[in-house]
């Protein structure tokens, strides 16, 4: 039992650390919450879709497809619904504002191009083996899910902290106003940022409509909650502490459910949420004084 | 007489509705050091800043290396080679040594990149001590070396150093005015803001004296030094 819920907690924490990844990446170089990140990740699942089923692609070519698509309309959102106001200095509350606008609007497109009923991979999108080891289960999509999003962590992490367009982004996350007179040119790291961000929540799309082989207008919502306690836990704006925190709350929701009782899944992780943040207000890695304008 | 670098001409910037800078004209030619004093609040940093695209001016013009450069976008105006220590240090924290200095050369495409942070490293120990050290953690006197570092990454053709010795024990004071003797003898055009009149004058080779916004006096470093209103206004005591 044990082992078995271990292993849940695994893959299905890649996923949440894959999603809040790109969710902290933009808090972290924009000082805003882009509550239209869950939106974008719900497109990214059905451009993976899409790719598969009319264009007949293979999982791994849909992927790329998924991720370049929700990648683009990252860029697209920060277009309309965030840079208009930055060069306006607006509040970072109008930022928020606008975001659950966007996303709003993200998901009525979703449900009038492919209605709300639930949409599915074909069931020969990937072959459904399963490893057993003992009284463990795995299954295959669980396997690549979880290898795959390291793999994409592991590439963000090594982008951010050796190419020259990761330490711009790092620059620009403490201070535009000092990256501007070193010559960097801060919208065009903007927009690096949104593409990168919701790539990521495009990766995570296909990753939870593949595992859980449900696709659907309305599939941005709970993660989108999940993933905002998953950057605050991680400390708003940190990366290694969105993917630590992403699989604690994987791990806390999976033993939850199978310790206590799946009413009370969603309520056992933001319960321990919120003990988290009385021991430590600025999340597990976060530091108060890392950030300024 | 050597060509001008910078030319300054009746360039104003507000704040709101209050005019920091009011229309002044200076010039700065090419391998000279040129400094700026005046009392706090005369609006020094507001001219750098203005001239380094942090601020959008409100009239006038800035012209560099022959080119129409008012209103630029900062990145541009570094890109350009006009390059700016500003007012405060204003180190990346959270990034190391190492990384600051990198970013200085953001710019640069050549392949001399490795080349500059090793001279750069090798003159300043201190920072190559703490290379892989978050900038953060410096003293202020060494994020002072690592933000002059920086800037000289860029190769500028002209450097604006916006206080570099504030705050300083004197020790470092000393170290910063070789410096930039340093950075004179390698014929970078400098222009520079100081509190610190005295220094400033003995280093420069023009000065202007800006007092409200307004540049009311100019000369050679010599010339003002001698000058008793000078004396009085801004060498007094404690400098
Ligand atoms: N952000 C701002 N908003 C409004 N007024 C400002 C701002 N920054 C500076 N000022 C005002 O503009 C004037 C010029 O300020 P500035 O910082 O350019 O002076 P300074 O000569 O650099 O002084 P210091 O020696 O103290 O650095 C001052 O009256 C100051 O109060
Ligand atoms: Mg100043």
């Amino acid at each position: 039992m044990f082992w078995q819920q271990l292993v849940n907690a695994l893959w299905l924490g890649s996923v949440y650390a894959l999603f809040a990844l790109g969710y902290t990446l933009v808090f972290g170089v924009l000082d805003i919450l882009n509550l239209a990140h869950g939106a974008v990740f719900m497109w990214g699942a059905f451009f993976g879709l899409l790719a598969v089923t009319k264009l007949n692609m293979p999982i791994w070519a849909a992927l790329l497809v998924a991720m370049l698509g929700a990648g683009i309309l990252g860029i697209v959102l920060d277009r309309v619904a965030f840079r208009p106001l930055r060069k306006r200095n607006a509040p970072q509350l109008a930022a928020i504002i606008s975001s659950i606008g966007a996303s709003t609007i993200l998901v009525s497109l979703a449900q009038g191009a492919f209605g709300a009923q639930v949409s599915r991979f074909p069931f020969d999108t990937l072959p459904a083996q399963v490893f057993t080891a003992g009284p463990v289960r795995v299954t295959l999509v669980q396997v690549i899910v979880f290898a795959v999003s390291l793999v994409l962590m592991a590439a963000l992490l090594l982008f951010m902290r050796r190419s020259r367009s990761g330490k711009a982004m790092r620059a620009v996350a403490y201070s535009g106003r000092i990256s501007s007179l070193l010559g960097i040119d801060v919208d065009r790291i903007i927009v690096t940022t949104f593409f990168v961000s919701s790539a990521l929540a495009g990766a995570s799309g296909v990753f939870l409509g593949l595992a859980f082989s449900a696709i659907s207008p309305f599939m941005g919502a709970p993660i989108e909650l999940k993933g905002l306690a998953v950057i605050i836990l991680g400390g708003l704006g940190n990366v290694p502490g969105a993917i630590l925190a992403g699989f604690l709350l994987a791990a806390t929701e999976v033993f939850g459910v199978a310790y206590v009782s799946s009413d009370f899944r969603d309520a056992i992780a933001f319960t321990v949420l919120i003990l988290v943040l009385l021991i430590r207000p600025s999340g597990i890695l976060g530091t108060a004084v890392e950030r300024r304008a | 007489m050597a060509r001008a670098l910078l030319t300054v001409d009746n360039l104003q910037t507000n704040y709101g509705a209050i005019r920091a800078v009011k229309g002044i004209s200076f010039v700065v030619e090419a391998g000279a050091t040129v400094t700026l004093i005046g009392a706090n609040g005369a609006g020094k940093s507001t001219t750098l800043n203005t001239i380094s695209g942090l601020l959008k001016p409100a009239g006038g013009t800035v012209t560099f290396d022959g080119v129409d450069i008012t209103g630029w976008r900062a990145d541009r105006v570094t890109a350009a080679g006009l390059v700016q220590v500003p007012e405060g240090r204003e180190v990346l924290a959270p990034l190391t040594v190492a990384e600051n200095l990198e970013l200085g050369a953001y710019t640069r495409r050549d392949k001399e990149v490795a080349q500059d942070m090793a001279r750069i490293l090798d003159r300043f120990p201190r920072l190559a001590e703490r290379r892989d050290q978050q900038a953060g953690s410096l003293s202020g006197g060494e994020q002072q070396m690592l933000a002059i570092g920086r800037a000289l990454m860029a190769r500028p053709k002209l450097l604006m150093l916006d206080e570099p010795s504030m705050g300083l024990a004197p020790v470092l004071v000393r170290d910063v005015f070789e410096i930039i003797s340093e950075i004179q003898a390698q014929g970078t055009t400098i222009l520079l803001v100081e509190q610190n009149a005295k220094k400033a004058l003995r280093a420069a080779d023009y000065a202007y004296v800006l007092e409200h916004g307004v540049i009311t006096q100019e000369g050679t470093g010599a010339a003002l030094l001698q000058d008793t209103r000078i004396v009085a206004a801004y060498l007094g005591s404690g400098h």
